[in-house]
């Protein structure tokens, strides 16, 4: 469904709750500093997306993930998961919620077993009798078998990562929020870790997946959502995204002039002229159409190229700078 | 998705107590996870094989003196009674470990409770599981209570144990010069024990409000030893006797009464109605502290 429809209906705030997974309203943090980490931010992550959190580092992706888990309380604002209030609901709705927040995080002199195993017993929601069988599951899911019984101190970053990330997936969950999983992963992990994310989200988890590298997530996403310095500065599905996409016609010649006449002819915009080549916004417009009625006006035709964006550049446009950047 | 064959989060109709016992099975489960890392730490267990050596080293300390006759007696009244009974140097090694390895086994595993996690970024994933922060709490106090009562115990039963070794068993002469059986004796040794266990939960409980203050370790345990410290200074003042019943540790010497005869309970009384309203108080702390932080380690 798509978002434009479901920020319409405002006067259905029950309807909106049933299908979005993750939704915020003026979700701010304030710092004691006085520094803004995150401002006003509507987030909208429907049910059974695999939703691309985006942002250079520094742009309050983290600390927004954390006012989500209930870890930090929001200045201002209001947030829901799976359709419930939090904080107040987090003892119902946490239950069913699987994260990773800003990197692995285990008791260094016990084994990767024990670990899941000690979070596993603070579990209220848990049958302790399942425990065995789920741990088992979760680091086989996450290929750390071999290494189940190594004290957590000998992991390398990759192995703790997925250490982290079997410890999410320890019950079923509806709903994971992933803070930059493939950090410290290699080029395998990295790709197991996207498979692993498809695979969930195939089988009808949300999953709300943060990082800096558009790349990491791109294949994966079904929605993104892009912040910069504390602000939402896109969110949406990326067909409405690809939908958005500029796509430019350059024209290789040596009559720029007259072509770029052509084109403002049939009525494209932003027309440039440059030594050799002339390009447009295409518009409406079919580029057959526009190579037929360049050669029909005699322009003699060199090259003739159809741009799409690469997301990636979409995504500097929206932010403004570099990804590695920090904000 | 089928959550309910893992997730059984229904209460069965016409079943609520089994629900409610799961539920207090499943809290329970947390608790021994809890004492389980404590004690399986090895640091924690250093700590428990130092306190165990000291009566040890008392007692062959007192039986090498004492053999070579130049056993004296100024170690006061439980040292000078250990040549007649061996009981005594469980009572000495408590009077011995109770100023400073006592409060400081009990600051290190309090002081680490939550900043240790903290530290480790452990304590995000438990909140998020979640772990109510009170929960959180109980859990970490009952065992931190627990470690008290441990070392308390570990003391006075090595020091049981080598008495029975290297000295005379049989009938105790208490303090006030009145005998008693043995097993009477060894019961007011857990007696004892109980009560510094009482003691060394004040402790437990300010260093588990400063374990909430920081999210370094290393600080909080300082931190908390400093102001056992801080207040057995205060109670040896005698000009400051006017404060000296506010001290939590005024009252740790008392356990001694407990081989007097007939028992003075008023003492005992006040020491362990003073040291609830600290733990009520510290605890009330930390909850408040803890309860509405933010927590970004």
């Amino acid at each position: 469904m798509a978002l434009t429809e479901l920020s319409a209906s405002t006067d259905l705030p029950s309807l909106e709750q049933a299908v979005l997974a993750v939704s915020s309203a003026g979700l701010t943090k304030r710092f004691r500093g006085g520094q803004v980490a995150v401002d006003r931010l509507d987030l909208a992550v429907p049910t059974g997306a695999v939703y691309g959190f985006l942002g250079p580092n520094g742009s309050g992706k983290t600390t927004t993930i954390r006012m989500l888990l209930g870890l930090i309380y929001p200045t201002a604002g209001t947030h829901a998961l799976l359709g419930q209030a939090m904080p107040a609901h987090a003892a119902a709705v946490l239950p069913r919620v699987g994260a990773l927040v800003e990197g692995p995080a285990f008791h260094p002199y016990m084994s990767g077993a024990a670990n899941l195993r000690r979070l596993d017993a603070a579990d209220r929601t848990v049958d302790a009798r399942t425990a065995r069988r789920r741990i088992g599951d979760a680091l086989e899911r996450v290929g750390l078998t071999a290494a189940a019984g190594k004290r957590y101190r000998n992991y390398s970053l990759g192995m703790r990562q997925r250490l982290g990330i079997a410890a999410a997936l320890l019950k079923p969950r509806d709903l994971l929020v992933l803070d930059e999983p493939t950090n410290g992963l290699d080029p395998q992990g990295t790709r197991e870790v996207r498979h692993l994310i498809s695979q969930l989200g195939t089988d009808g988890v949300t999953v709300l997946v943060s990082s800096h590298l558009l790349s990491e997530v791109e294949q994966v996403c079904t929605h993104v959502g892009v912040m910069t310095v504390g602000r939402m500065v896109w969110q949406g599905s990326l067909n409405e995204l690809a939908a958005q996409q500029r796509v430019r016609v350059r024209v290789e010649t040596a009559q720029p002039a007259a072509a770029a006449d052509v084109l403002r002819r049939l009525g494209l915009d932003e027309g440039t002229v440059a030594d050799g080549e002339a390009s447009a916004v295409l518009g409406e417009a079919e580029p057959e159409q526009v190579a037929a009625a360049l050669v029909s006006a005699g322009v003699g035709l060199r090259g003739f190229v159809v741009e799409r964006p690469r997301l990636e550049d979409v995504f500097v446009g929206l932010t403004g700078e570099g990804f590695d950047v920090s904000g | 998705m089928s959550r309910v064959d893992v997730v059984d989060l229904s209460p069965r109709v016409g079943a609520p107590d089994a629900a409610s016992r799961r539920l207090r099975r499943r809290s329970g489960r947390f608790l021994r996870s809890e004492i389980g890392m404590v004690f399986r730490r090895r640091r924690n267990q250093a700590i428990l094989v130092v306190l165990a050596l000291i009566p040890i080293v008392i007692a062959i300390a007192v039986k090498i003196t004492s053999r070579t006759g130049r056993g004296g007696g100024d170690g006061g009244a439980f040292f000078s009674s250990i040549t007649d009974n061996g009981i005594f140097v469980g009572f000495s090694a408590l009077l011995v470990v109770l100023p400073l390895f006592l409060p400081m086994a009990v600051s290190v595993v309090s002081g680490d409770a939550v900043s240790g996690e903290a530290n480790l970024g452990t304590l995000r994933y438990l909140l998020a599981l979640p772990v109510g922060r009170t929960r959180l709490l109980g859990v970490k106090y009952v065992a931190i209570v627990v470690w008290a009562f441990a070392c308390a115990l570990v003391v006075a039963v090595a020091g049981l144990l080598i008495g029975l070794a290297l000295f005379p068993r049989g009938e105790v002469t208490l303090l006030s010069g009145i005998a008693v059986t043995y097993p009477a004796a060894v019961w007011r040794l857990v007696l004892a024990v109980g009560y510094l266990t009482v003691m060394m939960a004040v402790i437990g409980a300010i260093g588990l409000f400063v374990s909430t203050l920081t999210e370094v370790p290393v600080a909080a345990m300082a931190t908390t030893l400093a102001l056992t410290i801080t207040s057995q200074v205060l109670d040896a003042i005698p000009q400051l006797s006017a404060i000296h019943a506010w001290l939590p540790s005024h009252y740790w010497l008392r356990f001694a009464d407990f081989m007097r005869d007939p028992l003075a309970f008023d003492q005992i009384r006040t020491g362990l109605l003073a040291s609830v309203a600290y733990i009520v108080i510290f605890a009330a702390l930390a909850w408040a502290r803890f309860s509405n932080k933010d927590v970004s380690s």
